[in-house]
């Protein structure tokens, strides 16, 4: 076993050695332009990338003319909010979404807002999934986009994205649905999600990083307003030469995801139980979010009267995260958890440890045992733990605040 | 975030983790922060017949930094009179601990802690002299 342990799988994933080596020929032999109509060269690039399309497609249950190409995630949801809003605005100005979103969907709203648009941030219940009945109540007249994940990111609760996509469908409003987490986890088919617009990125099904893709519905056919110009590339989409061997890492990655989800959804499923079971009978443990409506490799703890950023230096022995990795650089506590209703201290002390196809039954052993070692010990040092052992409660407490 | 090689040695072998009894008098009790902050340092200090600081105590919620400079107050003030004791300033603990710019309100936290210890414990013996006259 080596260490550190890496146990952050919804930070990025790494590369399929089966699709690495998918991808080596499109950098030095097959190199050419897939918009090169003119030569072989461009053929053999533009049917590797083709091909790709269909298994991206495949795996979301949607058409290959549906897929287009982006830099990733973050582009892909500043396309789909910024180009269906703008497409739609003599429509209305309204759009709605909720706030555990992930940044690039949060800040991409904030900037609408700066545009003139008006923006509800749905709050989410304490199990981390939004109400569809307030969801149903923040429409207005004017809504005209509603963007809502599939997977929250941070403590891996599936969003009822379904029943909101009929909602959409019957109010003809555009729906967009982050599903960067969701893909290649949760069984996605198109035919049955009534979203619009749908984004995915390769990094997190063991593809690399640098390549995403927005799906764009075709019936009914949904209209955005491209971001990026220059040659009109993906139907006037999005502009740009595309990285050939990007998107074949990204093709075969997809292709194994839809082929293996099942056994490794079980894998995953089998190893976060184990893990949970060995520090489950902990004092004063919370799980993050709901432990049912939940992808099986993520869980999100939090350790009472421990600080987050100390347990994570701590645990330095496995690569886990405390709140998302965009965010763990500041002294915020997640506003994920925030949220959830999490107070500051439960929010400042939880973990995110997400498994994935490469963890191994010893290194999840060996992560319990350290977390628990380690909890143990930081409470030993913690005046919280102190008090609370000494029957005091903590909210009766005047605190010097700083 | 690269901690520096003190700050580890601190968090990993942090001196003097303990407590006092909060009731004695030779006791001082500082506790300062918010769980809400993300920092919580609770110092106590023994002061001798002399005055003079001979042992003190620690317990930190915190991030590492926090815990460190905590740890490293404990070891400076021993020995030293309550006075001596409060000239200890957070810029000497950031730089003893090479403490990057965006931790340095963990050493503002510890020289707070100093200086809570040092006051409780000369409130008790005010009052006792007050007590006694």
């Amino acid at each position: 076993m080596r260490l550190p342990i890496y146990l952050d799988y919804s930070a990025t994933t790494p590369v399929d050695p089966r699709v690495a080596e998918k991808m080596i020929p499109y950098l030095t032999e097959f190199f050419g332009n897939p918009a090169s109509r003119s030569h072989a060269f461009g053929w053999k690039a533009e049917a590797a990338v083709e091909e790709a399309r269909a298994h991206v497609a495949a795996l979301i249950g949607a058409d290959p003319k549906e897929i287009v190409w982006t830099s990733g995630a973050t582009e892909g949801n500043n396309l789909a909010l910024k180009g269906a809003a703008n497409f739609h605005k003599t429509k209305g100005k309204h759009i709605v979404t909720q706030k555990t979103e992930h940044k690039a969907v949060l800040d991409t709203v904030r900037e609408l807002e700066r545009q003139g648009f008006e923006a509800t941030y749905l709050d989410v219940e304490a199990n981390g999934i939004v109400s569809l009945e307030k969801l149903k109540a923040a429409i207005r007249p004017d809504t005209i986009l509603v963007s809502i994940m599939m997977v929250n990111n941070e403590i891996g609760v599936i969003q009822p994205v379904w029943e909101i996509g009929e909602l959409c469908r019957e109010k003809g409003i555009v729906f967009h649905v982050d599903a960067v987490q969701g893909a290649g986890r949760v069984e996605i088919d198109l035919a049955k999600l009534k979203a619009d617009l749908l984004t995915i990125t390769a990094h997190k099904i063991y593809g690399p990083k640098g390549i995403g893709a927005l799906y764009v519905r075709r019936k009914p056919r949904v209209r955005i307003e491209a971001q990026i110009h220059g040659g009109g590339h993906e139907r006037g989409f999005r502009s740009g030469t595309l990285p050939t061997h990007q998107i074949v890492g990204f093709g075969e990655a997809a292709r194994l995801a839809k082929q293996e989800m099942a056994s490794d959804n079980e894998h995953v499923r089998a190893l976060r139980d184990r893990l949970w079971n060995a520090i489950e009978d902990m004092e004063e443990v919370y799980v993050n979010g709901d432990l049912e409506r939940r992808i099986p490799h993520n869980l999100n703890v939090s350790f009472n009267f421990v600080e987050g950023e100390s347990l994570i230096m701590a645990v330095k022995d496995i690569a886990v995260s405390s709140g998302s990795a965009c965010t763990s650089a500041s002294l915020e506590p997640s506003y994920v958890l925030r949220a959830l209703g999490r107070n500051d201290e439960l929010a400042h002390s939880s973990i995110r440890i997400t498994l994935g196809r490469f963890t191994t039954e010893e290194e999840v052993n060996y992560a319990a045992a350290l977390i628990r070692r380690k909890v143990e010990k930081l409470r030993e040092l913690s005046p919280l733990w102190e008090m609370y052992k000494d029957g005091v409660d903590l909210n009766s407490v005047q605190w010097a605040a700083h | 975030m690269a901690y520096s090689d003190k700050v580890i040695d601190h968090y990993e072998n942090p001196r003097n983790v303990g407590a006092f009894d909060k009731g004695d008098e030779s006791v001082g009790t500082g506790m300062v922060g918010a769980p809400a902050c993300g920092d919580v340092m609770k110092l106590q200090i023994k002061v001798g017949a002399d005055g003079r600081i001979e042992d003190a105590r620690f317990k930190t919620y915190g991030c590492g930094s926090a815990i460190a400079s905590s740890s490293l107050v404990t070891e400076w003030v021993k020995g030293k009179t309550l006075d001596e004791a409060t000239t200890i300033k957070n810029t000497h603990i950031a730089e003893e601990l090479s403490l990057p710019p965006v931790k340095i309100h963990c050493s503002i936290l510890a020289e707070d802690a100093i200086k809570a210890a040092v006051e409780d414990y000369k409130k008790k013996h005010s009052v006792e002299q007050k007590k006694v006259a």
